[in-house]
């Protein structure tokens, strides 16, 4: 981009002929930008200072509480900040403990939500193929959505044990509805004249799905990997805080902590896992940004 | 439909050669399953070189009429017949997918056909060039205007090189200036190309603009009332529209368009 000093006579000339040629006045549309950038930037400078003094305020509370409310032998249920950082963090047999199970988290919520996505997506597929299927389908998606996973835990445990295989399958249970019904409805979001234009030209089934459905589902469909993305994560870690046996994930050490009164290392664990939800769901952002964002406006979803 | 569509060179096919019949409608209804009688005895010839206009008012079923000369839909009783290799269609939005750029778009239809990969590429500059988008190539769709959208469209057409062209009110959603530029532009192709067109539209003045005859539709259920032939040549310019000729065309047009409505 040009300094907005060389874009603004640009505009002004544009404009001033822009009655006789639409072209013209179109590109000049472009350059215009640079005020919008100004307040854009501007924008991006309060939606970070905004947060900040949040966090000071809250920081700032729990200081208060710790050491202005609590006594100091119930000090353990809201330890200081800093001795978060002292006693878990800055601790080498904490961190010996957590690293690896933040590691075995990180397994299986990756293999939980890779399992999702492809069955999800097969099965939203599937659906949108034939209304005939979709009717079919649709109301297990639908029950998968209603009924309480978490009753279901431990049934997943007398069936298939209280390892890592039933700990992915939480997390599959939990993830796959938001892939098969945002793939779905990104399926079925494509205009029938667009259809039709496929169907003039004797496009097959198959040619529809890849050269339409499919691309035309992809905002829907990478929204729909960001929100599993994140029960991905919630699924590991309370089939991890149930199930209890096996190695250890961050749920298991939640739970330790927490019955040993370990103040500092149980906060450092959920910060942990809080980061683990914010990695995922940030990394499936980008990804569909980098996959759609050429062609779709975003914004769109926000508004 | 048929075998793929071989190279097209946007080469003068000479719109003197002899006439063939691409479209034959004889008594053709239709009657919608909810019992919508959208049409009814509409006899309908198009041949290569005719440019023929439908104008009716909204709702009359002249979208319903080119989606049975499509094949996109069935006539309910009477005789449709098409006699083209291959048709173009125009929608009334543009219909380009948005996250192709201009080039892939017009590459979409040589694709679905199984034109080879050279020969795609080839049709679609040939077309871009024919439509004035050289030099937008590589834009996506939402950086284009309306009207550069339904060029991409029309080129997009071009490609498969029609023997029919079906337009189903392709400028309605333009301003008047867009419109009448890419009249123009429509009436250089079809003198170029001699494909045979039906065109759907409302406005009494583009029909007359564009047209070697001019069909007006009644109301629902749509049948046709009058016939008009367009004594204008090929060397049609924007100023046609202030003749007198055109003017008395026009009137006798609107005059049966009223009729029809009542
Ligand atoms: N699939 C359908 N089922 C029932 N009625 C329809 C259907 N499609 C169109 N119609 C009706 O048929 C009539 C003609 O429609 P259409 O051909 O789209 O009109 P036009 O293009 O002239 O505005 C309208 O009254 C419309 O409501
Ligand atoms: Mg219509």
């Amino acid at each position: 981009m040009s300094a907005p000093a060389d874009a603004r006579p640009a505009v002004e000339e544009a404009a001033v002929s822009a009655p006789t040629t639409t072209l013209a006045a179109e590109q000049a549309a472009t350059p215009g930008a640079p005020p919008v950038a100004a307040r854009r930037r501007g924008r991006r400078l309060t939606d970070l200072l905004l947060p900040l003094g949040v966090f000071a305020a809250l920081l700032g509370s729990w200081y208060a509480i710790t050491y202005l409310v609590l006594d100091e032998r119930r000090r353990f249920i809201l330890p200081a900040p800093h001795t978060i950082l002292t006693d878990a963090l800055f601790d080498q047999p904490t961190m010996d403990k957590l690293l690896p199970a933040l590691w075995r988290t990180v397994q299986v919520t990756f293999t939980g939500l890779a399992i999702a996505i492809v069955i999800g997506m097969v099965w939203a597929i599937a659906m949108s193929q034939a209304r005939s299927v979709e009717r079919a389908l649709f109301p297990y998606a639908v029950a998968l959505q209603c009924i309480p996973i978490l009753a279901l835990v431990p049934l997943i445990a007398f069936w298939f044990g209280y390892g890592f295989n039933s700990r992915v399958i939480v997390c599959v249970m939990i993830s796959l509805f938001p892939i098969v019904s945002n793939t779905l409805f990104g399926m079925q979001s494509v205009d029938r004249s667009m259809h039709e234009l496929f169907d003039l030209h004797s496009a097959s089934r198959l040619t529809k799905l890849r050269k339409l459905q499919l691309p035309a589902a992809m905002p829907a469909i990478f929204a729909g990997f960001r929100i599993s993305a994140g029960l991905s994560v919630v699924g590991a870690i309370v089939g991890d805080l149930f199930f209890k046996q096996g190695q250890a994930g961050l749920g298991i050490l939640l739970s330790n902590y927490s019955s040993r009164l370990q103040g500092p290392e149980l906060f450092l664990t959920i910060f942990v896992a809080a980061g683990l939800g914010f990695a995922v769901f940030a990394v499936f952002g980008w990804l569909g940004k980098v996959a759609v964002g050429r062609w779709y406006d975003q914004s769109r979803d926000a508004g | 439909m048929s075998a793929p569509a071989p190279t097209a060179p946007p080469q003068r096919t000479g719109a003197a050669a002899a006439p063939t019949r691409v479209l034959r409608f004889r008594d053709v209804a239709k009657t919608f399953p909810d019992g919508t009688v959208a049409l009814e005895g509409v006899d309908l010839d198009v041949h290569r070189g005719d440019f023929v206009t439908v104008v009716g008012p909204s709702g009359c079923g002249k979208s319903t009429l080119l989606r049975i000369a499509s094949g996109l839909s069935p006539a309910s009783a009477g005789l449709s017949e098409v006699d083209a290799q291959r048709i173009g269609y125009v929608f009334q939005d543009a219909t380009l997918l948005p996250w192709r750029s201009v080039r892939k778009n017009v590459e979409l239809l040589a694709e679905l056909h199984g034109m080879s990969k050279t020969a795609t590429a080839q049709a679609a500059l040939d077309a871009i060039e024919l439509v004035g988008l050289r030099g937008h190539e590589k834009k996506l769709p939402r950086a284009l205007s309306g009207g550069m959208r339904m060029r991409a469209s029309l080129a997009r057409s071009l490609t498969l090189d029609p023997d029919l062209f079906l337009f189903d009110e392709p400028f309605g959603a333009l301003d008047e200036i867009t419109r009448e530029r890419l009249n123009d532009e429509l009436i250089r192709l079809f003198h170029a190309k001699g494909f045979g067109a039906l065109f759907i539209t409302h406005s009494v003045s583009e029909a007359v603009y564009l047209s070697t005859r001019v069909l007006v539709m009644s109301g629902r259920p749509g049948h046709i009332v009058d016939t008009f032939e367009v004594p204008f040549g090929a060397d049609r310019t924007p100023e046609l529209r202030f003749t007198p000729e055109f003017a008395a065309l026009a009137g006798k047009v609107s005059h049966a368009l009223r009729e029809g409505h009542s």
